[in-house]
């Protein structure tokens, strides 16, 4: 069989190299994926993916710091003045525009991951330009909302999701 | 490993060996034979003071992982107990942890050598290429072994520099969130910064020996950076420079002793000798002194993505650097107005420093911008432009006439 022949036509011995070369990629690629994926979040850690939260004895002006999945999340019972200058804020002044109605249940509760979602530093309560929160690892301000509003930081403070089981209990996940 | 072996087996024995491995071949015509530039200064010592710094970490990172346990519940307390209980485990430990900076100390002298000497120029761009990435090995290393006393500095430092990992766009979280094995920074996440901690330096050492070998194949780059052409140039590397870089490498030491015994703490951070707290973070996250003008850099953009993206690019920049630097002369000795230049590169990257340790706020940020789009145009801009509008001076005709002129060649 000449040179010629064989790149005119794929013959026999071509279709075996490629079956045995597909059939040993795809073998390899069934191996790595559980030496990969043992990496990412066990059953245990998944477990642990929801809790519940008496806000009973949280008073106006309070704030509460609860651990899930590992982070913070702020509950706060915010005041009315916070209340109204968070609903008060122009859309386009925004970096990441969502009306504060979009965030809450309840104007009163606001409960959001205690995350900056720059670099994940925990930001300090009721401090900032826009007196809501602030992180001192690279400056960004949240206003009232938890809303991003100057700083590196990209978004908003996450809102994780919850319900409210009686009037002031909340499942949170 | 160039040129031709000189070797001649002593005795029976090792002719024997010779024959059936030729490593005392291999290791005489490396490391005593080996044809090495009369010319070369102290500069040229900090490859073997490397050296020295890896092995020494090797050994007290595998005595400390005897005694250490990495667990969010035991780590901080194991930590404790390897400085206090384990005999001389507080010396082993300050060995190590001072270690790591003297380790950045010597090879940012040594890379700072090698751009002024222009030792990334044909034929050692390989030589170079493995070099920036030993340098990011030991900056991946540096970074999970100071996750492991499970302090707050730890903690946030994990959490600052996994994050980075979210700017991704799409995939950014599923990759945060596999890299920690959970939803933040946690057990799952300390347990395998441990054992990858344990596995960087072995790849370094492994990349050290290829560096090693680039080296000789065009062999040493040297003050004047022209190439060697006769015997004459140059000196067995045996005593010449086993007794130069031995001397070097003692100073080098009674620097590091001193960190060790008088200043054990003065190049860390009082906050991680508080234990981690995933609800608390501390006032002011700094990483440790050699990441501080990436540090900076990453601080200096107002968007995330964007921070991350230049912080890794200062990294790769370097590896493109052989191909920006268009001067054919290699040596910084010759290039009147790239001396002036490199001076400035040089207070640019101390300054990033600097700034990189104060509070991302006012003044700070602005002058951090200055300095970050100065070292970019460094890069991408002066090097390349020098190397066609400067006129270099003089270069010597030889090695040796180099030497042997009264007058001196600067």
């Amino acid at each position: 069989m000449s040179d010629v022949q064989e790149t005119e036509q794929p013959n026999r011995r071509d279709f075996l190299y490629l079956a045995t070369g597909a059939f040993a990629a795809v073998g390899a690629a069934n191996v790595i994926w559980p030496l990969i994926d043992q990496m990412n979040p066990d059953a245990s850690v998944k477990a642990l993916a929801s809790i519940e939260v008496d806000l009973g004895e949280v008073e106006i002006g309070q704030s509460l710091t609860v651990t899930w999945r590992g982070k913070p999340v702020f509950i706060r019972r915010r005041t009315a003045s916070e209340i109204t200058a968070a609903k008060q804020v122009i859309m386009q002044d925004l970096i990441d525009p969502e009306a504060d109605s979009d965030r809450v249940q309840f104007d009163e509760w606001l409960i959001m991951v205690g995350i900056c979602t720059h670099l994940g530093c925990v930001p300090l309560g009721q401090a900032g330009d826009f007196n809501g929160w602030f992180c001192p690892c690279h400056g960004s301000h949240y206003d009232t909302s938890g809303r991003i509003r100057k700083g590196p930081a990209p978004k908003n403070l996450e809102i994780p999701d919850y319900e409210f089981v009686s009037d002031s209990r909340i499942k949170i996940g | 490993m160039s040129g031709e072996s000189t070797y001649t087996p002593g005795s029976g024995l090792t002719k024997w060996l010779d024959e059936r491995l030729p490593i005392l071949r291999l290791a005489n015509d490396s490391f005593v034979d080996y044809p090495t530039p009369k010319n070369l200064n102290y500069w040229w010592t900090f490859g073997g003071i490397l050296t020295f710094c890896l092995v020494t970490q090797i050994i007290t990172g595998i005595i400390l992982a005897m005694h250490y346990t990495p667990h969010v519940d035991f780590a901080f307390n194991s930590v404790e107990h390897i400085m206090r209980d384990v005999n001389y485990g507080w010396l082993i430990r300050y060995i190590h942890a001072n270690g790591a900076s003297m380790f950045f100390l010597a090879v940012y002298i040594h890379i700072f050598r090698g751009l002024y000497y222009g030792s990334y120029k044909a034929p050692r761009e390989v030589l170079w290429i493995l070099g920036v990435l030993i340098y990011i090995l030991m900056m991946a290393a540096a970074f999970m072994g100071y996750v492991l006393p499970w302090g707050q500095m730890s903690l946030w430092g994990a959490t600052v520099i996994t994050n980075l990992f979210g700017a991704i766009p799409v995939v950014g979280e599923s990759v945060a969130t596999w890299l920690w094995g959970g939803y933040s920074v946690a057990n799952p996440t300390l347990n395998r910064f441990f054992s990858l901690h344990y596995l960087i330096p072995f790849i370094i050492f492994g990349v050290v020996i290829l560096h090693i070998w680039a080296l000789h194949v065009p062999g040493n780059n040297n003050p004047v950076g022209i190439s060697v052409q006769s015997k004459k140039d140059t000196l067995p590397f045996h005593p010449y420079y086993t007794v130069k870089d031995g001397f070097a490498l003692c100073l080098f030491m009674i620097l590091f002793a001193y960190f060790i015994f008088f200043a054990p703490n003065v190049l860390g951070h009082a906050d991680n000798y508080i234990p981690a707290n995933p609800l608390v973070t501390p006032a002011h996250i700094v990483p440790e002194w050699y990441l501080l003008p990436f540090y900076a850099i990453l601080r200096a953009v107002p968007d995330k993505l964007g921070g991350v993206l230049l912080m890794f690019g200062a990294i790769f920049v370097m590896f493109l650097l052989p191909w920006l630097d268009t001067s054919k002369i290699r040596s910084g000795r010759y290039r009147p107005l790239f001396r002036q230049f490199f001076i400035l590169f040089v207070i640019d990257c101390l300054v990033l420093g600097y700034l990189g340790a104060q509070p991302a706020e006012g003044v700070y940020i602005v002058l951090a911008r200055i300095g970050t789009v100065y070292y970019f145009a460094h890069f991408l801009i002066i090097l390349p432009v020098l190397g066609i509008v400067e006129k270099p001076s003089n270069v010597p005709e030889s090695i040796s006439s180099s030497v042997l002129s009264s007058a001196p060649a600067e």
